[in-house]
């Protein structure tokens, strides 16, 4: 097994390692889009996250690691689950992050007919694809704006419907799909379709730090990294275990966390005042702001969290205003300005 | 192009010790750019690559034009038909695991395929997800991307430039400016057995982070790869400490090209500083350091290493790629120039019935259809006689067809009138409605430029480009006022398009002006002679068959507007009154996808 980068020794770049938690500790955000200067660690920070997610309990045997508490519903006939009679088995399983890489097949992804098994065997068998393993977890794709318009689409369907639908190959499955979308990209290769961006919770903008004592720091830890990967995961493990604990920690104290009615408010007048379309962005923000409290071990939300995970939030859903030469970051701040102080 | 930098000899010996060094730490280096045009020198280069490596060591050349199918790997057609199983063909990175691959004309790398190539760089692995198989494959390597680009423009994408330490350029060198060069096949392996016991010093990675940074390099990449090259050069001499000499070539070999020439702040491509002199040696805030500057002597030893580097046009030569559109057609050999507009680009093959514009590709239905041979045989053979029996069975599922977008990349170029006599506000306008386009276009990933003419002459403020983030910075701070060149404005349009178009993307231009000329092509006031040369200019781009629509933004109307549209055969479109959304949807009407 290849060593990874460990999460905890990323140097800087909180606010891309705060939307990361977040996803974590309350999917329903939605998905993280990272995207920013080439060489800032984005790729390393998404493929570290793995190993922060403290374990699910899944449905023993069944191949799409459906949730116990669900009874086999949503699933496919063939879920222990949905036998009937028997009561399935609990088991705990790694959080699943899938790699989606460029160059993968249509196939591949929604899953088709299991070669091996049909000519060795004889059997007609649904061979699970990404979209399967990355059920309940995260699917990343690296160079997001480069995917192939014809796979962009059909995300776009599975990710709205939590369902994937397979019709091919003399096959017809049905399995869930829920999973959180996580994109990392260069905006210099081209923009993202507003449809996909829209599909993301949060977007982080990463940039290159601009202090030498970080760049250093970062030069020599990835130099220790690659020098002795094993030593140096293992040499993390401490600060590891307490990220783990941390996210653990706010997972279970999430649904406790109150939302008082004075930042439901301000969620809605600061969407308000930026004319973001529809309620998503309101929706997406209270999320935020709560995991992001749970994760604070705060017990409501306060105009601290909403303030903090605003740019997050907002800055991917402004309408483009081509004469506003300011940035979407501004924008976002002018506006939370305005806001807070009434 | 080079003629301020180090003489042809110093570069050669460079070039051949950045060999070494890659031949000392493939993996950690992850190889160089090559500028150069196929010839005794380039390969001269490639044979000394060659020489430190090992035996057996895998060498592989990789097309621009290269399929998914051979470069990342997925179902082997003939073993697989063969065996009457999925057989796995490996790609070609990863056949190449623990060797170099050549990538040729890099230049003309696709993003996707660089970005493919970069994943494999980063993760030293290739990740098949195809054709029913998920597979990952060792691929340890080291790439050189053979660049024969002419343009500054026309280079290795800069996904890839980034990763790899060195970039080279062998223009200008003779076959006989290379001296003798104290390294072989022997040092580079003694080198490579020493390599994992070098100690890095602390200094020397801060010497080299503050080197980067007061050069303006933004990428964290840039003093990694310093840092191995550093080690590497150490090897190299039978060292396992680094001393400052080993210092001085990585600043040399990987930062130096680095400097303000990818990532750079935009206030340093602006070009305040054409003097020719090298980059101000403090071009970022200080504050940072306060106090903890480390070892400055050590770091003033990596900047002047640096700075000897730096050819002294390089400023003019970052520049020039701002002030292109003039073509440099008069070296060799014309790549890129006869390209026939291509019938559009491969996006992928998918499963899917021939027609409605997609084209059967038959080598993936057949990859579709190899496994399934035995079984369909036995089933359909069952009581014929031999002779009668077909020979490969095809089912509809397997049909696989080949994506293609159905045209060539467009380019809109729009030509903005700036003067005076047309309102400010008209600016703003055009500049809203090319962040619209681009808007527009990403899906189609068409690309968008603006030049401005004003005062004497035309000016490109966006060279083609798709991406968002650029054309604002380029946008912000646009200026207007001054007299009406109109004339320059539609040459300047039409040289522009001629590349765009020789690059075999199809150039729309979009032409915004009240018609008042009153400067002529030589720079000449008067109002005469400059409808006459205006009309001239419309005559000329008439000729090269463009694509065109002319905006006039007069308040009434404007006779020689409309006759300049006549001229150019380009659409007329009086439009006293409208805003940036207005603009492009009038745009995106009159200009119909080709």
């Amino acid at each position: 097994m290849r060593a990874v980068f460990p999460f905890s020794a990323i140097v800087g770049q909180d606010e891309m390692k705060r939307a990361l938690m977040i996803a974590a500790v309350d999917q329903s955000v939605g998905g993280v889009l990272v995207f920013g200067d080439r060489g800032t660690g984005k790729s390393t920070a998404v493929r570290a996250l793995a190993r922060l997610l403290p374990p699910m309990r899944v449905v023993d045997g069944c191949r799409y690691h459906c949730d116990p508490d669900l009874g086999g519903e949503g699933c496919t006939d063939d879920c222990p689950a949905r036998a009937p009679g028997a009561k399935a088995k609990v088991a705990k399983a790694p959080v699943p992050v899938v790699d989606l890489p460029l160059g993968a097949t249509e196939d591949r992804v929604v899953g088709a007919l299991d070669l091996e098994r049909a000519l060795t065997r004889g059997e007609k068998a649904f061979e699970a694809g990404l979209l399967a393993r990355a059920h309940r977890g995260f699917l990343y794709i690296d160079e997001v704006n480069l995917l192939e318009d014809h796979l962009v689409d059909l995300l776009l369907d599975v990710a709205a419907s939590g369902e994937n639908v397979v019709e091919r190959e003399g096959l017809s499955v049905r399995h869930p799909a829920k999973f959180v979308l996580v994109g990392s990209g260069n905006p210099e290769e081209g923009e993202l379709r507003p449809q996909l961006l829209d599909r993301f919770g949060l977007s982080v903008d990463v940039r290159t730090p601009a202090d030498l004592p970080t760049r250093i720091e970062v030069v020599r830890r990835r130099d220790a990294f690659e020098r002795d990967p094993q030593g140096f995961v293992a040499g993390r493990a401490a600060e590891e275990g307490k990220l783990q604990r941390k996210i653990a920690a706010a997972r279970k104290r999430l649904p406790e966390v109150e939302v008082p009615e004075a930042a439901l408010e301000r969620a809605a007048r600061l969407c308000m005042a930026l004319g973001t379309d529809g309620l998503r962005g309101e929706i997406t923000l209270m999320r935020a702001a709560r995991a992001y409290a749970a994760l604070e071990g705060d017990k409501a939300v306060a105009d601290s969290h909403l303030r903090t995970m605003a740019p997050s939030v907002l800055r991917h859903r402004l309408r483009r205003n081509p004469l506003d030469d300011a940035g979407s970051d501004t924008r976002v701040e002018r506006a939370v300005t305005e806001v807070f102080a009434s | 192009m080079n003629e301020g930098g180090p003489d042809p000899a110093a570069r050669w010996t460079d070039a051949v010790l950045a060999a070494a060094l890659i031949a000392v730490d493939p993996v950690g280096l992850k190889g160089a750019g090559l500028r150069a045009l196929p010839g005794p020198v380039r390969d001269e280069w490639l044979g000394r690559l060659r020489g430190f490596l090992p035996p057996g060591t895998a060498w592989r050349r990789m097309p621009s034009a290269i399929e998914d199918e051979r470069l990342l790997g997925g179902l082997d057609l003939v073993a697989t038909l063969n065996a009457g199983r999925p057989v796995v063909g490996r790609g070609l990175l990863a056949e190449a695991d623990g060797g170099v691959v050549l990538a040729t004309t890099a230049e003309r790398l696709s993003p996707g395929t660089a970005a493919r190539i970069a994943g494999v760089l980063d993760t030293g692995e290739a990740r098949i997800e195809r054709d029913g198989i998920a597979l990952a494959l060792q691929a340890r390597i080291a790439l050189v991307a053979l660049d024969e680009g002419m343009e500054a423009d026309e280079c290795t994408p800069a996904a890839l430039r980034e990763r790899l330490a060195f970039s080279l350029d062998l223009g200008e060198i003779g076959i006989r400016d290379m001296p003798d060069f104290p390294a072989d096949l022997e040092t580079v392996l003694a080198a490579r057995r020493l390599l994992p016991d070098i100690a890095l010093p602390r200094e020397a990675v801060e010497a080299l982070c503050l080197a980067a940074m007061k050069l303006g390099i933004a990428s964290l990449r840039a003093p990694i790869l310093a840092m191995r090259a550093a080690m590497a050069a150490a090897a190299l001499h039978g060292r396992i400490r680094i001393e400052d000499e080993d210092l001085r070539t990585a600043a040399r070999l990987v930062l130096a090209p680095r400097a303000g020439a990818l990532d750079a702040p935009p206030a340093e491509e602006g070009g305040e500083e054409k003097q020719g002199e090298p980059p101000p040696p403090e071009p970022v805030p200080d504050e940072a350091q306060d106090g903890r500057e480390p070892e400055a002597d050590l770091s003033e030893i990596v900047l002047e290493a640096v700075k000897a580097a730096l050819p002294k046009d390089m400023l003019e030569k970052l520049t020039g790629a701002a002030a292109g559109g003039a073509p440099s057609r008069s070296r060799g050999q014309a790549t890129g120039s006869t390209r026939i507009a291509s019938l559009g680009r491969p996006a992928g093959v998918r499963r899917g019935e021939p027609g409605r514009g997609a084209r059967l590709n038959l080598i993936a239905t057949l990859r579709a259809a190899a496994p399934w041979q035995p079984l369909r045989r036995r089933a359909a053979n069952a009581g014929v006689a031999p002779t009668q029996a077909a020979r490969v069975h095809v089912r509809r599922d397997d049909f696989r067809v080949t994506l293609r977008k159905p045209r060539s990349l467009t380019t809109t170029i729009f030509a903005v009138d700036a003067s005076g006599s047309s309102a400010l506000a008209r600016l703003a306008e055009a500049k809203g409605a090319v962040e619209l386009l681009l808007a527009e276009c990403y899906v189609r990933r068409d690309r968008v430029a603006l030049l401005t003419f004003r005062g004497q002459a035309a000016e490109l403020i966006l060279p083609p480009t798709r991406s968002l983030v650029r054309a604002k910075r380029s946008l912000a701070g646009l200026a207007g006022g001054g007299a009406t060149p109109l004339a320059s404005g539609i040459e300047a349009a039409t040289l522009l398009a001629d590349t765009v178009r020789r690059k075999g993307e199809s150039p729309a231009l979009v032409i915004l002006t009240d018609g008042r000329a009153n400067v002529g092509r030589e720079g000449r006031a008067g109002r005469e002679q400059a409808n006459a040369d205006a009309l001239a200019a419309a005559r000329m781009a008439g000729a090269s068959r463009l694509r065109a629509l002319l905006v006039d933004i007069s308040p009434f109307g404007q006779p020689l507007a409309r006759q300049i549209a006549e001229a150019m055969g380009a659409h007329y479109l009086p439009l006293p009154r409208t805003d940036a959304s207005g603009l492009s949807n009038a745009v995106l009407a009159a200009l119909p996808k080709a």
